[in-house]
């Protein structure tokens, strides 16, 4: 992606910045500036915890062209713990240790190197939660979403 | 508004076609259309494509194919809406006869997906997905679809084995389209033996990479007859759309805008579930096939997969579907495939089907979905005694 192009995801990308709707209260990342519920304007920034668990994931072995690197990655589904729901790679984690339901937090990370000439591209990742990782088995996370 | 009908029909064989360009891809299945329809003509021509430039460097393809089908001068346009732009064209074209505009219009499906190697394809149709925030984390097209997958099993308590049951069908029915790119059947022991793409999805839960050109004739209904024995009539032609992010779904797990479409579609046609007798769907992944089954409404959440394993979706079951192969065995060359699922509905109504005939087939439905539900675009095809 260009330059401006990443340049203008810097709030969402190093603080999770999103927006909160004053007129019913959703909680909306990333930044829409139209609630998604009531469909009235929200401008009010809203930083997010960066807390929450996994809703989904998967590792990916084909990448896409700018991923090569990184490959084998996982990424996943995050149900972050205000509401919404956020895609993103995971890291400092073996994929064999994910599990649906895993206390996760944002960490910032290195998400493209660009080559030999091009931009590196800086933004949030996921990781087990430090801490609760000890305390909590991800077999009794609770399951956010109701079915 | 008049009725529409289809008057014509074309197709090439989907796979590896290095020899043959974008535009000369789309000429062979254009040509049969218009032969097939007795037309020479036409008042408009609709292209649905999606990654033309990105991956052959070229845009611009109204203009071009018409020239090159010896068309010049007439109407025409690219429609793009990722993998539902055949049906998207299609739509199109439906609404330019229906509302008087046009009488006669050709609508050609066409992607040439080969000329790039693996990593840039695969960048190519994760533009389906959102760029921002799925694509610029590294989230390939399949990656999205196994997000789902797993989820699915994860709620729903099924294993990674019974998804083969949506990909055997596809290929028992494919072994016998001569047009399919796979035209072989293909075990349940074969496919919890395939190598894993994106864990849950494998190479046989996955529709293929490949290149593909179908199209179709369209003129009103009234006149329909008077230019081919065998036309048959649009009953209905609708779109619904919902997020492109997954992570946007009021529940990943329930296809909105396949509701939405197929809602319509049924009140604009005046049919209900148990009138359709097959259903083209978007089988792209096996459990968009489960989600789809679900939401267009014949099966409760998290039992479209046990419709499959039940033996429903068979030729001779309740809900037939991928009649000739499906996105799985056919192929899906994105942006032809909206196409290539009508024709084969009209081949159905029309008693052409050959071995995967379905008895009696008088309603067919074709559902073509862009990105991972965003776009869904819904034909009825009914057939005209």
């Amino acid at each position: 992606m260009s330059i401006p192009g990443n340049w203008r995801l810097q709030q969402q990308r190093y603080r999770l910045v999103g927006e909160v709707c004053e007129k019913c209260g959703a909680k909306i990342f990333p930044a829409r500036d139209v609630c998604p519920e009531c469909a009235r304007p929200a401008q009010t920034p809203f930083a997010f915890s960066g807390r929450g668990e996994i809703y989904s994931y998967s590792t990916v072995y084909n990448p896409p062209r700018g991923f090569e690197e990184f490959a084998p990655y996982t990424v996943a589904l995050v149900q972050l713990d205000e509401g919404p729901m956020i895609t993103a790679q995971l890291t400092d984690v073996d994929a064999e240790r994910v599990n649906i339901g895993m206390p996760v937090e944002m960490v910032t990370r290195k998400m493209q190197s660009g080559g030999e000439e091009g931009t590196i591209v800086y933004g949030y990742k996921f990781r087990p939660t430090r801490f609760e990782q000890h305390l909590r088995q991800p077999d009794q996370a609770k399951n956010a979403r109701p079915a | 508004m008049r009725d529409v009908a289809i008057i014509g029909v074309g197709q090439t064989k989907v796979g590896e076609h290095w020899d043959v360009s974008l535009r000369h891809l789309a000429l062979e299945p254009l040509q049969a259309a218009m032969a097939d329809a007795g037309v020479t003509q036409a008042d408009a021509l609709y292209v649905g494509n999606m990654l033309s430039g990105e991956l052959t460097g070229q845009e611009h393809l109204g203009a071009l194919v018409a020239d090159f089908a010896g068309l010049r001068g007439i109407e025409a346009f690219k429609i793009e809406a990722a993998c539902a732009s055949g049906a998207a064209a299609l739509r199109m074209g439906y609404i330019a006869v229906a509302g008087g505009m046009m009488d006669i219009v050709v609508v050609v499906g066409v992607e040439k997906m080969t000329d790039t190697t693996g990593p840039d394809t695969t960048a190519a149709l994760a533009m389906a997905a959102d760029g921002d925030h799925e694509a610029a984390h590294g989230l390939s097209f399949v990656a999205v679809n196994a997000l789902l997958m797993r989820r699915y099993m994860h709620e729903f308590g099924y294993s990674h084995q019974d998804f083969g049951a949506f990909a055997v069908n596809a290929h028992r029915n494919g072994a016998n389209n001569p047009y399919a790119m796979f035209q072989f059947p293909v075990k349940a022991e074969r496919f919890a033996s395939a190598p894993m793409i994106c864990d849950p999805v494998n190479l046989l839960d996955s529709s293929p990479i490949c290149d593909g050109a179908a199209a179709v004739v369209l003129a009103p209904a009234d006149v329909a007859r008077t230019l081919n024995a065998a036309p048959v009539r649009i009953a209905a032609s609708a779109v619904g759309t919902d997020t492109v992010a997954v992570h946007d779904r009021r529940d990943p797990l329930v296809l909105d805008g396949v509701a939405l479409s197929t809602r319509r579609a049924f009140e604009r046609a005046g049919v209900g579930l148990e009138e359709i007798d097959l259903f083209e769907l978007h089988d792209a992944f096996g459990v968009m096939a489960a989600l789809s089954l679900e939401a267009a409404g014949f099966a409760d959440r998290g039992q479209g997969l046990r419709l499959a394993l039940d033996g429903e979706i068979e030729i001779d079951g309740r809900v037939p579907v991928a009649t000739m192969g499906g996105l799985k065995a056919r192929g899906h060359p994105v942006g032809a495939t909206g196409i290539y699922q009508v024709v084969e509905a009209a081949q159905q109504l029309r008693g052409l089907a050959g071995a995967n005939q379905v008895e009696d087939a008088r309603i067919g439905m074709a559902q073509s979905i862009g990105g991972s539900g965003a776009t869904v675009i819904t034909h009825i095809l009914e057939r005209m005694d």
